[in-house]
């Protein structure tokens, strides 16, 4: 009965066992009924022509009026949520987060409301395990199209061949520095700690999370940004301790400090370098030459999501490189998508904070989810902290 | 008469059950719950796994610094609240024009009708370096550098806690039987004593109830000294949250609530003896 892309496709056994069941019940939703007595069809072609409706999927499933996203702090264009509201009627609610391990948390309790949410590339094999998350319809994305991305950014959101993410956008995690303060320029980690103990005493951030905060101690040395080994933790243990008394926050809220010139120099992710660059032209963005970290969000739809329909025509919306592009120049995160980049202003491109030369993006590693779930890193944080 | 008595009971009985039924709902069952996950394993994934182990109370030495801390911030910070509330309690319980007693008492309120989230961050703005560090700047003072000091955490403390601590001693200031005072100046006492013998005295229950009051609250306090300490001293309340939202370590988290909570008990007893001798009688029913 349905007027969408899915028509002519075989209708899956669920789906006909349910909507029989729920006529048998004499519940029609009002979608339902125009479609079924065919005044669906004239409307929706109606509104086509006359340009109300924007696309007949949405006039064809019943989206219904609100539904939840989980998300990052400064990390859409709020107008994007406005114009899907406005061309679909769905009001949408934006819960921001901290960490990925609230939103696990929060997930794996149960009833999180979210009909759509962002994961980081490490913790979706965790959720595929737990089975808290759908393998994604890639016949309700149309406007996502996997020949246009760059393996290099995407394939952690592919898990044996199923697609359970798609992504939103890549970055990395270098340090941000305010060169009025900090004149010396610098390439490394190992001059980020040097000066943190130094030059930036006092002034110098680092985040409040392990995976970022002892990978990049790690570093200083060289190893592994994902080192689980036993002695090369112990080296990156030491040298927190002795930068600890030096630091002026151990906190993931840097862009305040960095901005009222409190903070000279704060551990940094890609969106919040361009940003804070783009409003303060002398706070610049390194990464460090020894590596670090790369990661990319994707999109995910939780397994007990309250409005699936709506959380797909979301994704699709939000896939739609038009779309994409106003998303990409609010937050300042690049894209993974080679259509959006095609219509990104050439200033964007040529921004090394956002696309950085390729012999400083290869040594970079993804996260893994055994770094981030193991309990040792977790207790050397908390050591970290309370020295 | 034995027909009446039963009724009394089911009466009194249906009267609490309200109340039983909150208790137990949202008192009894997590703290049950919570005991439970004491004894558990971390799962794999994180999170909780049914085991019967005490290893995670054999692993609370590990947040040993975590517990001084906050048994240093909770007195310290209680006292710091004291020291600020009691000269205001006092003038508006004793001092203050009647008519503008309630005006002034609403002040005291008012602020806590706004998230202390919000607030915090409001002096996070004003200590910052574009708050009163720039007026100082303005005025030729270069450099200062307020927040993320041990200072900015007290004065975030003071300010969020002196309501808890002014009504209180507000209340039982302005119970005092003012013919004592008299009584006191007539038998030749100077102010000062009256005030040490009087005044002082008869106000520490009030005194005893705004302390452990604030005292607990700070115990779980974790906000105030990672906006405005820049969460450079570890607090229990933060190694509860790392550890149930971070490292997902339920059950090292629930032994920590655990003894928390034990040590919470054992603070209100304390506090409780203390003031029944040093007040004489009057007990502050707290626990």
């Amino acid at each position: 009965m349905s007027k969408s892309y899915r028509d002519g496709l075989p209708i899956s056994p669920e789906n006909f066992v349910d909507q029989l069941m729920r006529l048998k019940r004499g519940s029609i939703g009002r979608r339902d009924f125009l479609g079924l007595t065919g005044l669906g069809i004239a409307t929706a072609v109606m509104a086509r022509e006359l340009g109300i409706m924007p696309t007949p999927a949405f006039a064809a499933e019943n989206l219904g009026d609100r539904m939840s996203i989980a998300t990052w702090p400064n990390y859409h264009d709020p107008q994007t949520f406005e114009n899907f509201k406005k061309d679909t009627g769905v009001a949408i609610e934006v819960n921001v987060f901290g960490s990925n391990e609230e939103m696990l948390a929060k997930l794996q309790a149960g009833a999180s409301g979210w009909s759509l949410f962002v994961p980081t590339n490490y913790t979706i094999s965790t959720y595929k395990k737990l089975g808290i998350i759908d393998p994604l319809d890639m016949a309700k994305l149309p406007n996502f199209d996997s020949s246009q991305e760059d393996p290099r950014f995407t394939s952690e959101g592919t898990i044996d061949g199923t697609t359970y993410a798609v992504p939103k956008n890549w970055g990395t995690t270098g340090f941000a520095v305010n060169t009025k303060k900090l004149a010396k320029p610098m390439t490394s980690w190992k001059e980020f700690w040097d000066v943190a103990m130094a030059e930036g005493d006092g002034r110098t951030m680092v985040h409040d999370y392990q995976l970022t905060t002892i990978g990049n101690a790690l570093k200083y040395h060289g190893y592994s940004f994902n080192s689980l080994k036993q002695d090369e933790l112990a080296k990156a243990e030491e040298l927190l301790l002795k930068v600890k008394p030096h630091l002026f926050a151990v906190s993931s809220d840097y862009q305040p400090g960095m901005r009222a010139g409190d903070a000279w120099m704060t551990m940094c992710w890609t969106n919040d370098g361009a940003q804070l660059h783009r409003d303060i032209p002398e706070i610049a963005y390194v990464l460090g030459k020894e590596g670090g970290e790369i990661w990319t969000d994707f999109y995910a739809i939780p397994k007990d999501a309250p409005n699936k329909p709506a959380g797909y025509a979301l994704l699709n919306y939000l896939m739609t490189p038009e779309v994409a592009v106003k998303e990409h120049l609010a937050n300042g995160a690049p894209s993974t998508d080679a259509r959006v980049n095609k219509l990104l202003p050439k200033e964007v491109l040529d921004n090394p904070i956002l696309y950085p030369a390729a012999d400083l993006l290869t040594p970079l590693e993804f996260g893994a989810a055994a770094t981030l779930t193991d309990p040792g890193r977790a207790e050397l944080m908390a050591r970290f902290k309370s020295a | 008469m034995h027909g009446n008595r039963f009724r009394y009971n089911i009466l009194t009985a249906l009267l609490l059950a309200p109340a039983t039924a909150w208790l137990v709902v949202f008192l009894v069952l997590p703290f049950v719950a919570i005991a439970v996950f004491s004894v558990g394993e971390r799962a794999p994934e994180g999170g909780y796994q049914a085991a019967f182990t005490l290893a995670q109370y054999a692993n609370l030495p590990a947040r040993a610094t975590a517990f001084w801390n906050t048994m240093m911030l909770a007195p310290v910070g209680a006292l710091a609240c004291l020291l600020v509330a009691y000269p205001v309690a006092y003038y508006l319980a004793l001092k203050a024009p009647q008519r503008w007693r309630l005006i002034l008492l609403a002040l005291v309120v008012i602020p806590f009708w706004t998230s202390l989230l919000m607030r915090t961050y409001a002096w996070m703005y004003i200590l910052g370096g574009r708050g009163i560090p720039a007026l100082l700047a303005f005025v030729g003072i270069e450099d200062v550098r307020l927040i993320n000091t041990p200072g900015a955490v007290l004065l975030g403390i003071v300010y969020g806690y002196l309501p808890l601590m002014i009504l209180p001693i507000y209340v039982s200031l302005e119970r005092l039987d003012r013919r004592l005072l008299e009584a006191s100046a007539d038998l030749g006492a100077t102010p000062l004593s009256t005030f040490l013998g009087v005044t002082l005295k008869l106000s520490l229950p009030g005194v005893m109830t705004g302390f452990s009051l604030v005292m607990i609250l700070l115990l779980g306090e974790y906000l105030i000294p990672t906006l405005l300490g820049g969460g450079k001293v570890f607090f229990i309340g933060n190694a509860l949250v790392d550890l149930f939202l971070q490292s997902r370590n339920w059950p090292f988290g629930s032994a920590i609530a655990i003894t928390l909570v034990a040590v919470s008990v054992v603070v209100l007893i304390a506090a409780n003896r203390i003031s029944t001798r040093v007040s004489g009688a009057r007990r502050v029913d707290l626990i």
